[in-house]
């Protein structure tokens, strides 16, 4: 343990890579495999999602929204529905660009706001855009989607519906992000964002152009999302309205929660636990309980519960998340600290008191 | 020579006049004070200054462009840094990284150069740590540069807020009231660091409670009294001066 975290982390980068590389010729499974491909998806949201709410502190709770923005952009320009047939390649550019401008769209008149305010402003936003897409119905089907989507084509191998193309392509994605992240993280724009987050007044005094500065984080994370749909909306080669709930926004909150915001890691470990939660370890109880003689239960409807129950304990047992960034850390345990001061005073005053 | 001139300043909050037909100007290379009692609107001034407010009448030059209305990120740029009467550090940020964030508006990464840290972003992140290092060490912070900001001592907050407001190479310093909550001991080293800033070239104008301190570093002193300038001048002139100890002490009975 103490050899891996002396490591340098371009070579545990490499590392880790090289052996995703390889992991589907150790276990060929094309259920673990489709399974690595979903998740790869919903990591990619996670990574965009921290960097509004992790790095720059705008709390997001209508992500979903451009998770669908992205996924429908690839429906509607690689698909029968128009007969446009943009090459997959093309779209892994075009979408990050389409869902990047929405994201300024929504950013701006947002700008003022802050805290509550913002994270209900964004909330509608996530429950218009899914309403939209329903509504349009000469351009998207309605509820019933759209669907016959293209798969992708690389040179002349096509993807059809094989597993194994998605996982590379998934971890390409994802690869592309990690090493995005971990640049912005230490550079001018990503020290601007927590200045913001810290203290926007003070981030102003620095010359930080505080406007600019929270518009590019909502870009930024919002291109995410245009990646993660043109993956997921290949993969699946269908979209609907109902893929993007509010559930979608809460379910990616919930892994930066879980695995601790602000930390690139915490994140990538949160949704995947999340998602395999949903994908194996509930199912797996389903199957167990069967075993048992319990024919009726099923443990995947008690999935939004065990969010609930995840979400409830983290905040009581470890509030900074499973793998927390330092500066999440200091900043909980320092208010903790404060709450216990000030209950003691309290106690003290109570005491005094006659 | 001037390098900050206020001229006919007025601030109007509502019903309230916080800063009244002000006239005042801050010679380059000097050390100046805006002294005054609680509620006078010497902190108006500063956020006047540095754009948080944009004066109700009146105009504020620097080096001779005149700067009222502009936003605050700009009015930085031209080279105004401030630090805050009450400490405004990014709690959660360590030293280093609070004085590196100071350095914004010199930097020139732009937003491919900090996604895909270019060659040039590199060295531009080198240079910026190197020189932060420095003035850590120029405020005595040194050992503290990994410590988070809101981790330090009263004292050491207080100079790394200058730190911060250095890194961005200012022509004018605006001090509000650092040496509030300080010892003697640290006045005393406070009021050699701001005696070696200004021997760097940068013009220091300053708030402040401490009449030691005052009276000590500044070379002109103005008072407010709700809003209006009473006096100015040396600082001997305004210990003596009736209307200054009037407003501090009320009018002998």
């Amino acid at each position: 343990m103490k050899f891996w975290t002396a490591l340098d982390p371009r070579l545990k980068g490499i590392v880790v890579l090289g052996l995703l590389v390889f992991f589907p010729f150790i276990d060929p499974n094309a259920a673990h495999l489709n399974f690595l491909a979903d998740a790869a998806t919903f990591v990619l949201l996670a990574l965009g999602l921290n960097i509004v709410v992790g790095f720059a502190g705008l709390l997001d709770l209508g992500y979903a929204a451009f998770f669908a923005i992205g996924s429908y952009s690839y429906a509607m320009l690689a698909s029968p529905q128009f007969n446009l047939h943009v090459p997959f390649w093309v779209m892994l550019l075009l979408a990050p660009a389409i869902t990047a401008i929405f994201g300024i769209l929504l950013g701006a008149p947002t700008l003022r706001l802050r805290g509550d305010y913002l994270a209900i402003v964004t909330l509608g936003f996530g429950e218009i855009v899914p309403q939209t897409f329903l509504n349009l119905s000469q351009w998207t089907n309605g509820p019933n989607g759209i669907s016959a989507l293209d798969q992708p084509v690389l040179f002349n191998y096509k993807f059809g519906l094989q597993t194994l193309p998605y996982y590379f392509v998934g971890l390409f994605l994802l690869a592309v992000a990690i090493i995005v992240v971990h640049n912005l993280q230490d550079s001018r724009l990503g020290r601007s964002w927590m200045a913001i987050r810290e203290d926007e007044l003070a981030a102003a005094h620095m010359g930080i152009n505080t406007t600019k500065a929270k518009l590019s984080a909502f870009a930024l994370g919002a291109s995410f999302s245009g990646l993660a749909g043109v993956a997921y909306a290949s993969k699946l080669s269908l979209v609907s309205p109902d893929n993007f709930q509010f559930n979608v926004s809460i379910f990616v909150l919930s892994m930066l929660v879980l695995g601790g915001m602000g930390n690139i890691y915490g994140v990538i470990i949160g949704s995947l636990l999340l998602s395999s939660l949903e994908r194996f370890i509930l199912p797996q109880a389903t199957i167990f309980a069967h075993n048992l003689g319990f024919m009726s239960l099923d443990f995947s409807n008690f999935r939004f519960m065990m969010y609930g129950i995840i979400l409830v304990a983290i905040m009581l047992f470890r509030p900074e998340g499973l793998f927390p960034s330092r500066q999440r850390k200091a900043e909980l345990h320092v208010a903790q600290l404060d709450a216990a001061l000030a209950s003691q005073e309290q106690s003290l005053y109570n005491e005094a008191a006659p | 020579m001037s390098i900050l001139a206020i001229k006919h300043v007025t601030q109007r909050f509502g019903g309230l006049v916080a800063v009244r037909d002000l006239e005042f100007e801050v010679d380059a290379g000097s050390i100046v004070a805006m002294i005054g009692p609680n509620g006078a609107g010497k902190s108006t001034v500063f956020n006047l200054i540095t754009g948080i407010y944009k004066p109700s009448e009146g105009q504020i030059e620097f080096n001779g462009t005149q700067i009222q209305g502009r936003s605050t990120s700009a009015i930085a740029a031209l080279g105004i840094a401030r630090t805050f009467q009450n400490i405004r550090l990014f709690a959660f940020m360590s030293a280093l990284d609070n004085v590196m964030t100071g350095r914004h508006t010199r930097m020139h990464a732009t937003l491919a150069d900090s996604m895909l840290n270019t060659p040039r972003a590199r060295k531009e992140e080198s240079r910026v740590r190197e020189r932060s290092h420095e003035l850590l060490k120029f405020c005595g912070l040194d050992e503290h540069a990994n410590s988070y900001a809101a981790n330090l001592a009263y004292g050491p907050q207080r100079r790394l807020e200058i730190a911060r407001a250095l890194a961005s190479d200012p022509k004018l310093l605006l001090l509000d009231e650092p040496a509030a909550g300080m010892n003697p001991n640290e006045k005393n080293d406070l009021t050699g660091l701001i005696r070696r800033i200004r021997d760097t070239g940068v013009t220091v104008f300053l708030i402040e409670h401490d009449m030691a301190l005052v009276m000590q570093i500044s070379e002109r002193i103005a008072v407010l009294d709700y809003g209006e300038k009473i006096a100015e001048g040396l600082p001997d002139a305004i210990r003596s001066n009736e209307r200054v100890i009037e407003a501090y002490l009320g009018k002998p009975a």
